[in-house]
């Protein structure tokens, strides 16, 4: 298990290594010369200059990659050049609102996407399976934006039930937390529920094809106790190694899904700066994203290990 | 008896043994959801391209009288906020949809396909070194990768399908890859290699042919989420400018009337939702279709 453990952090290192260059080579796709367009409309002499000393653009590029590489390994994600705020500071204070949307929506993800796949596994080739289908097909095929745009127009204008955008902190007012959260949680979820759905649907069929299932329902245990308490144990194992690769969807999904309730979380963050041409925040929001994404990942794949005996003791 | 049924079944003329595509094809055929995917699809481009003949207005023609007009007889889907047809928008707004979806799978498969193909064939260092490149991208989530280039390209519809192409790439380096690694082993390729053919002809003769289906259905995926990703960049205002139209940024600007006009983000957002559901009934089809453990 340590072994296991060990191996996967290794591996790590060339893909955070890639990670670093390919986020650092950003930069030399804007076209001409950087300083200058960092530097913003009024291309003051002295701010380039600054900018050029800043990011060592004087010096060969393997060189640049090197102190920026530094900077990150000792915290330091560059300094915004509009607002002349740390990245990293940036960072830190966009995180949580963020980290409560995600979290928000995934469990919306999970109720909604497995839910609806155990049923229509259980009730194959029912009414409740189309919809579940359907529902899944619908998840999978809207835009995040544009259901966005009109729950707000269901829920904000017509219904005036819900806040159309802004963001309360949990701390301060939970529901008003709750009720400007809930909408935008519900379009991060809904993709990822789709996903979820059609994972748990086929984990559970091939289940409940299993002998041991037959075996369950051969001793006459009731159907509520074939399904909770053995088949679905089973079934949701894989579906959690393939639910961690939707918490890509999960982060791209925040970018469009703030930016339209006007959440002041890390997408909004990311296009704001792309926006005020802020490219060293782009640059360290992208870093923060990939890593942990690729973190993650990391622990879907030890706790798959960890819910499944049989692994574990390989 | 049964002399009589190998006698009838050797004596089957060999145009009736089914060709793998026309068996696909009779299997997709049958596929209801598949058929009216594709039949959508043939729909949208058919507008795309006749564009200017379907639809009495122009696309960027403003109209002071007519601002922010309710659907009616003359204007089917209304009009925005500059007095602009919202149906020719929307039926102009299909072609930049349309060809930043083939346009950047196209780039995606460009690049793609040949680096999977060498990793996967040629193995060694530059299979190594193709994978870490490829896991570093996959690292990245796609569309936040797709934001950061456009960005750093610049806004343009142009930018975009690179942006979008690039972030893709990687999905179909890791796919062939793959595919090339079950099919290198088979007996056929072992026999092409056996009688001398080169290493680049067993690569394009004989490997890519048995691997297109698998990169059709993910080709037909993949448009799909490029035109999701297309509309959400040109929504972010990094993807086509204004006044062309896009369905994108004809949601943005929606956006700002929902009080006053809500008819302008309904139809650019079904627009999108209807293309993007028949790419993927399309390819939920063409991968049963083609999955050879179905037959």
């Amino acid at each position: 298990m340590l072994n296991f453990i060990a191996r996967r952090l290794l591996q790590l290192i060339p893909t955070l290594f890639f990670v670093s260059v390919l986020i650092f080579s950003l930069q030399q796709l804007l076209p001409g010369d950087p300083a200058t367009i960092m530097a913003g409309e009024e291309r003051d002499p002295e701010v380039i200059a600054q900018i050029r000393h800043q990011y060592r653009l004087e010096q060969p590029i393997p060189v640049q990659y090197v102190y920026w590489v530094k900077g990150v390994l000792s915290g330091d994600l560059g300094e915004s050049m509009r607002i002349h705020v740390p990245v990293r500071d940036l960072v830190l204070e966009k995180l949580p609102v963020t980290a409560q949307l995600a979290g928000m929506a995934i469990i919306i993800a999970l109720v909604i996407g497995v839910g609806a796949g155990i049923v229509s596994a259980v009730k194959k080739n029912s009414a409740w399976d189309y919809a579940a289908n359907g529902l899944a097909l619908w998840g999978i095929s809207t835009p995040n934006f544009w259901l966005g745009i009109m729950l707000i127009f269901l829920f904000s204008v017509k219904l005036e039930w819900l806040p159309a955008s802004g963001y309360v902190p949990l701390t301060e007012d939970w529901k008003a937390s709750l009720a400007a959260t809930i909408m935008p949680a519900f379009v991060l979820g809904n993709s990822i529920a789709a996903v979820l759905m059609r994972h748990t649907r086929s984990a559970m069929l091939q289940v409940l094809d299993s002998d041991y299932v037959r075996t369950a329902r051969a001793k006459g245990l009731s159907e509520r106790t074939v399904i909770f308490k053995h088949a679905m144990r089973n079934a949701l194992t894989p579906v959690i190694t393939l639910g961690a690769l939707e918490l890509g969807t999960l982060l791209s999904g925040t970018v469009l899904t703030e930016q339209i309730f006007t959440i002041p979380g890390f997408g909004k963050l990311i296009v704001d700066s792309v926006f005020n041409r802020d490219y060293a925040v782009v640059q360290g929001v992208v870093l923060v994203t990939a890593t942990m994404y690729i973190t993650l990942n990391l622990i879907a794949d030890v706790a798959y290990i960890l819910v499944n005996p049989r692994l574990r003791e390989s | 008896m049964a002399d009589a049924m190998l006698t009838a079944s050797l004596m089957k003329p060999v145009e009736s043994v089914e060709t793998p595509a026309r068996r696909a094809l009779r299997r997709l055929v049958r596929r209801r959801g598949a058929l009216l995917g594709l039949a959508i699809i043939v729909l949208f481009v058919a507008l795309a391209i006749f564009a200017p003949f379907v639809t009495p207005y122009d696309p960027t023609a403003q109209s002071w009288t007519s601002v922010r007009k309710a659907p009616s007889l003359l204007h089917w889907f209304g009009t925005d906020d500059l007095g602009r047809d919202q149906l020719t928008r929307v039926i102009y707004g299909a072609r930049a949809s349309l060809a930043a979806g083939v346009i950047s799978v196209g780039i995606a498969m460009g690049v793609g396909v040949p680096l999977g193909l060498a990793a996967g064939y040629l193995g060694g260092w530059l299979d190594a070194l193709i994978g870490r490149v490829t896991d570093a991208m996959l690292a990245c989530p796609y569309l936040i990768l797709a934001i950061a280039l456009a960005a750093f390209l610049g806004p343009s519809l142009g930018n975009a399908m690179i942006a979008i192409g690039v972030a893709t790439t990687p999905i179909y380096i890791r796919l062939t890859r793959g595919q090339v690694l079950t099919v290198k082993v088979e007996e056929y390729v072992e026999a092409a290699r056996a009688v001398g053919n080169p290493r680049w002809r067993i690569a394009i003769v004989h490997i890519l042919p048995n691997i297109l289906p698998a990169l059709l259905v993910q080709a037909t995926l993949s448009i799909a989420a490029a035109i999701i990703a297309e509309a959400s960049l040109s929504f972010l205002g990094l993807g086509q400018q204004p006044p062309a139209p896009s369905w994108g940024s004809m949601l943005n600007s929606a956006q700002r009337f929902l009080i006053n006009a809500p008819w302008m983000a309904v139809w650019p957002g079904l627009a999108i939702f209807l293309t993007v559901l028949s790419f993927n009934l399309l390819g939920d089809g063409l991968r049963d279709a083609l999955d050879p453990r179905q037959r």
